[in-house]
């Protein structure tokens, strides 16, 4: 609470989170809600029906052009090149030194029209860092940040909730798909993505309509208890299924094969921004590794909390109890030695050593896939 | 929001209620609105004893951990067991149930800690400046 709330920015839905009594943090700059009934709660309500969550914050580039694909194959460690219109993947953008300078979503919405989704609070350097690729391609890149507006519905009820507010067939939606069509007569992207480990979609939205469509979704939703849900249930949703969050688990001093997102990077698709310090570090090997641990002691182990493991320090990028196991888990990098499934290792909880275990990742797997 | 009067309170946000030279410390009703959902709490053992403004102990939401401090000094008689093992309770009844420990006094001096209407006013004040 040290920013003035004057300097922070407010989504299109601010109105409607004080009126629903959220609890409001800075969040990236942004006046955000952290929770409405409850953290533990709303969390629980997007595993077992749903939960509404407003991401608005969130910062979008458009880029078109005849020269958008090898753009994009430069900027992105993912293979824009398999990603078919109607599409969404997973990508990273990195500096020279291989190091995120963010994680993204790509949308293919056309032969030569793609979205950029990237974290709100990276929105200005992201940008700057992609109109200095987009030198010598033929390409037009646009912060459109402003023109949209980010609803995600999530949970197993989120399509029975959104299907007679849509015409769009929604089961016809793959995984990481997307349609353009409308919701309630508004205009919006319908897009099977989130980052709950859970069922959901995610609405891009015309601001303007934005307020209308929360309290039509939250009102369809009523029968089934769907609650508004704040940046904390988000946190322990996505930290369950193992989702990194760009300031905690990923940042500008790892890279993604440390970061064990290797998966997001094609080093066979050519050249990327990154690539050389990468196959360099293939080579060398990695020194350390994000892992995900339980821990075995009582406590709760926090972003910076030292680690120690047999084969020297590390550090906890991200932890919570989490609501859907009843343990307290967590994120760290640690020595590559040390990050076999089973290894134990302690956490300092500011001066009492509690003891940890590496344990398999996601935490948290809904139980059908789609 | 309850701001009871038999309280003197600490501009860290703890209550502490005399009775003869016994102590109870617990947080206010306000500490844990700011806090959320409290799930995790860490007490010191029987028998430590402790000067006014030290560290006895933390609790934590899912978001934040926060130390407690204690508002008067004295010896630890007594620990709430029952709120470490369902910290919920100081989210229900922080004036109550949700009590966190009991103090053998060291000295009676209060003069420190604010009353109820100081408290109320402290808190407010506080909230208009974020």
């Amino acid at each position: 609470m040290t920013t003035a709330a004057a300097a922070l920015k407010r989504t299109p839905l601010y109105d409607i989170h004080r009126e629903l009594g959220a609890k409001m943090v800075d969040f990236g700059g942004w006046e955000m809600p952290v929770e409405y009934s409850g953290i533990r709660e709303e969390h629980r309500a997007v595993r077992e029906r749903a939960g509404l969550f407003d991401v608005s914050h969130m910062g979008e580039f458009e880029v078109e052009g005849k020269g958008a694909l090898a753009f994009l194959q430069k900027l992105t460690t993912n293979d824009v090149g398999k990603l078919a219109i109607g599409r969404v993947h997973y990508s990273a953008m990195l500096t020279p030194r291989g190091t995120f300078v963010d994680d993204l979503l790509v949308y293919r919405r056309g032969e030569d029209r793609y979205l950029l989704v990237v974290n709100a609070g990276n929105t200005p350097k992201d940008f700057a860092h992609a109109r200095e690729i987009a030198k010598g391609y033929d390409v037009r890149l646009r912060d459109a940040s402003d023109e949209y507006a980010l609803l995600a519905l999530q949970g197993p009820k989120a399509e029975e909730i959104l299907a007679p507010m849509t015409e769009a067939d929604l089961p016809a939606i793959p995984y990481y798909g997307f349609v353009e069509g409308t919701v309630s007569g508004a205009r919006a992207i319908i897009s099977r993505t989130g980052y709950t480990g859970e069922k959901g979609f995610e609405l891009y939205v015309d601001p303007a309509d934005a307020p209308r469509l929360f309290r039509e979704i939250l009102d369809a939703g009523r029968a089934i208890d769907l609650l508004p849900a704040g940046l904390g249930a988000r946190d322990t949703l996505r930290l369950e299924a193992k989702m990194a969050l760009y300031g905690h688990d990923i940042d500008d001093t790892v890279t993604p094969l440390e970061a064990d997102l290797g998966w997001v990077v094609k080093m066979g698709k050519g050249d990327f921004e990154g690539r050389e310090a990468l196959a360099r570090q293939k080579e060398q090997g990695l020194a350390k590794k994000l892992a995900g641990f339980e821990l075995l002691d009582r406590g709760i182990a926090r972003q910076g909390y030292a680690t120690a493991s047999a084969s020297g320090a590390g550090v906890v990028t991200s932890g919570i109890p989490s609501p859907t196991l009843g343990k307290s888990i967590g994120l760290a990098y640690l020595p590559i030695a040390d990050t076999a499934i089973g290894t134990e290792f302690t956490v300092d909880l500011r001066g009492r050593a509690a003891r940890a275990r590496v344990v398999e990742t996601p935490f948290y797997k809904r139980e059908r896939a789609s | 929001m309850k701001f009871p009067d038999d309280l003197h309170y600490s501009k860290s946000h703890e209550w502490v209620r005399i009775d003869g030279d016994v102590a109870t410390v617990g947080i206010t009703e306000h500490a844990q609105k700011e806090l959320g959902e409290i799930v995790y709490l860490e007490l010191p053992e029987v028998g430590h004893v402790f000067d006014s403004g030290q560290e006895f102990g933390t609790v934590e939401s899912v978001k934040a951990v926060s130390e407690l401090f204690t508002p008067v000094a004295g010896e630890v008689t007594e620990v709430n067991a029952q709120a470490v093992e369902d910290p919920a309770a100081l989210n229900e009844d922080s004036y109550g149930d949700g009590w966190l420990i009991k103090l053998k006094l060291s000295t009676d001096d209060v003069s420190d800690l604010m009353d109820a209407a100081g408290y109320e006013k402290y808190v407010k004040e506080e909230s208009e400046e974020h």
